[in-house]
């Protein structure tokens, strides 16, 4: 039992090893003017740098907040939504076009209308994290409902089932992996989306950082914000997952 | 099985016509027969043919076209529990427990029963069906059939007075399939229920029922119906027995001969039962 889980941990860190190592293999090759690429531990002590001086954790929180009330608002509104779409096939003809197309509209695009309309505070943020996230969400939503199979539902019915108890004791159950899966999606494209939302006059948040340092061609610290993205947006998924795997233990996966 | 007259079900000339891209496809055609009290009805037909769509009439999914199709003396409006379903499919849900499962029918509106009756209820199914070892655990770690048998303890523990079963059995390998048919006619021996099973074992039909209706090829109507001479309670005994034989090559050939006739006049519309 040790033995995996050293083994499972070590099979997780190689990957990462490996792209330290080509990091470094890459500024040492001399295919690339050393000025242009930080080596890791340069980021590191920057990283550190940043902490102590810079107050790096302020814009980490800032970020993660931003994130997280989008997420958790476009979700919000995304499983009604999704479910009325999967569920009454008149209701999907009526809003399929309009959803398909305002989702394939990049958030980017929509910042200087948001600026417009609400101004460049903290509420233009959470509007684009929110727009983001619904739009992926109700995807996931919709599709995974509509997939439901309608034998539990016959079954249901035939033990004696009133139309509300559908719902609330097969429906909902069904739903759940939908709504993990919608809120793993939205927050990965909400992170993604994250640096636009804070192009809009940010004076704090990951994005914001990598903005200003763009500006001052300071790579070291475009770096850390990047890996900082990164590893945020990993532990948020991580969580979800944990999560996820105690509510659907029942779940038939192919791999353990 | 005691045998009561009154009138649990009746078909009463029905038909029933379904509208495909190519026309209109008649499944069932002026189809009348009574399950009484007590009975055990096999329908018995080749594969395609429209059983299930009768069972489909009676548990309540589907409505007839013309004709009707009564339970108790009144027109079958929709499902309910008074009629429990064994689908083929089984239809365990996976996200309870094989307990919890047992209990979703008593946790209803429609048939609460007090905590301790629930209880009582669940494990009583559990012993009989041999899943009192599984009882917390979820169903994806089930063979075929225990889940069989999971489906048929949570469909009894409403205690419907009638059973309907599409092909309960017709997954299962014959060992287990076997047994599963001696545990049916166990507990039907001590709970008395009617019975509409759909079938396409010969065997099966003449070992289980009292009376076997024999449909013909699509356009579902009767061919024959056929007492079955043998009394409860019945073991694998009688299967050995010349009437058994003389019944099942005679059945056989009834369906046999629907089986010709529907590939001879296989269209392209192929439906699925």
């Amino acid at each position: 039992m040790n033995g995996s889980v050293a083994r499972r941990f070590l099979l997780g860190l190689a990957p990462w090893v490996g792209a330290v190592l080509l990091w470094y293999a890459v500024r040492w090759s001399g295919f690339v003017n050393e000025s242009l690429i930080p080596a890791p531990h340069q980021v590191a002590s920057k990283f550190v740098e940043l902490l102590l001086r810079e107050n790096l954790l302020l814009d980490i929180y800032a970020s993660t907040r931003r994130v997280f009330f989008g997420v958790i608002l476009g979700i919000t509104a995304a499983v009604p939504v999704g479910f009325l779409l999967g569920w009454y096939r008149p209701a999907r003809t009526l809003a399929d076009p309009m959803i398909n197309f305002f989702r394939a509209l990049p958030p980017i695009a929509l910042i200087p209308l948001v600026i417009v309309y609400f101004g460049v505070d903290e509420v233009a943020k959470l509007v684009i994290l929110f727009y983001a996230s619904f739009f992926s969400g109700v995807i996931v939503m919709y599709e995974g409902v509509s997939q439901i199979t309608p034998l539990y539902i016959r079954v249901s019915k035939t033990l004696g089932a009133s139309e509300f108890e559908i719902f609330r004791k097969v429906i909902i159950p069904l739903t759940v992996p939908h709504i993990l899966t919608a809120l793993r999606v939205a927050l990965g494209v909400a992170w993604a989306t994250l640096v636009a939302s804070e192009l809009i006059a940010a004076q704090r948040g990951l994005g914001a950082m990598i903005q200003n340092a763009s500006t001052y061609f300071l790579l070291d610290v475009i770096y850390v914000g990047i890996i900082c993205i990164g590893c945020i947006a990993l532990i948020m998924d991580l969580i979800l997952r944990k999560i996820s795997a105690r509510l659907l233990v029942w779940q038939e996966r192919a791999v353990a | 099985m005691n045998k009561v007259s009154a009138k649990r079900a009746k078909f009463d000339h029905v038909s029933l016509t379904f509208d495909t891209p190519k026309g209109k496809l008649n499944v069932v055609e002026d189809v009348s027969y009574e399950i009484s009290d007590g009975d055990f009805i096999a329908v018995i037909g080749p594969s395609g043919c429209g059983k299930t769509t009768m069972m489909s009439m009676l548990a309540g999914f589907q409505k007839p076209t013309t004709g009707s199709v009564l339970f108790d003396g009144a027109p079958v409006k929709g499902p309910g529990p008074e009629r429990g379903v064994i689908f083929q499919e089984y239809g365990v849900f996976p996200w309870l427990t094989v307990k919890q499962n047992i209990a979703f029918g008593l946790n209803l509106k429609a048939n609460r029963v007090a905590a301790s009756e629930r209880e009582a209820i669940c494990d009583h199914y559990l012993e009989l069906m041999g899943l009192s070892d599984f009882a917390n655990a979820y169903p994806k770690h089930l063979s075929g059939g225990m889940r069989q048998r999971l489906a048929i303890a949570r469909a009894y523990a409403v205690k419907p007075q009638f059973l309907l079963m599409d092909e309960p059995f017709g997954a299962l390998d014959a060992q287990t399939r076997a047994n599963m048919q001696n545990l049916l006619l166990k507990v039907l021996a001590t709970e008395g229920k009617t019975v509409m099973l759909i079938t396409h074992s010969v065997e099966e039909a003449i070992y289980l029922a009292s009376r076997i209706v024999v449909v013909t090829a699509r356009p579902a109507r009767i061919k024959e119906i056929i007492e079955v001479p043998f009394a409860y309670p019945r073991d694998e005994s009688i299967q050995e027995r010349p009437e058994f034989a003389e019944l099942r090559s005679h059945i056989r050939d009834l369906v046999m001969n629907e089986y010709r006739a529907q590939q001879a006049q296989m269209r392209p519309a192929s439906f699925s039962e």
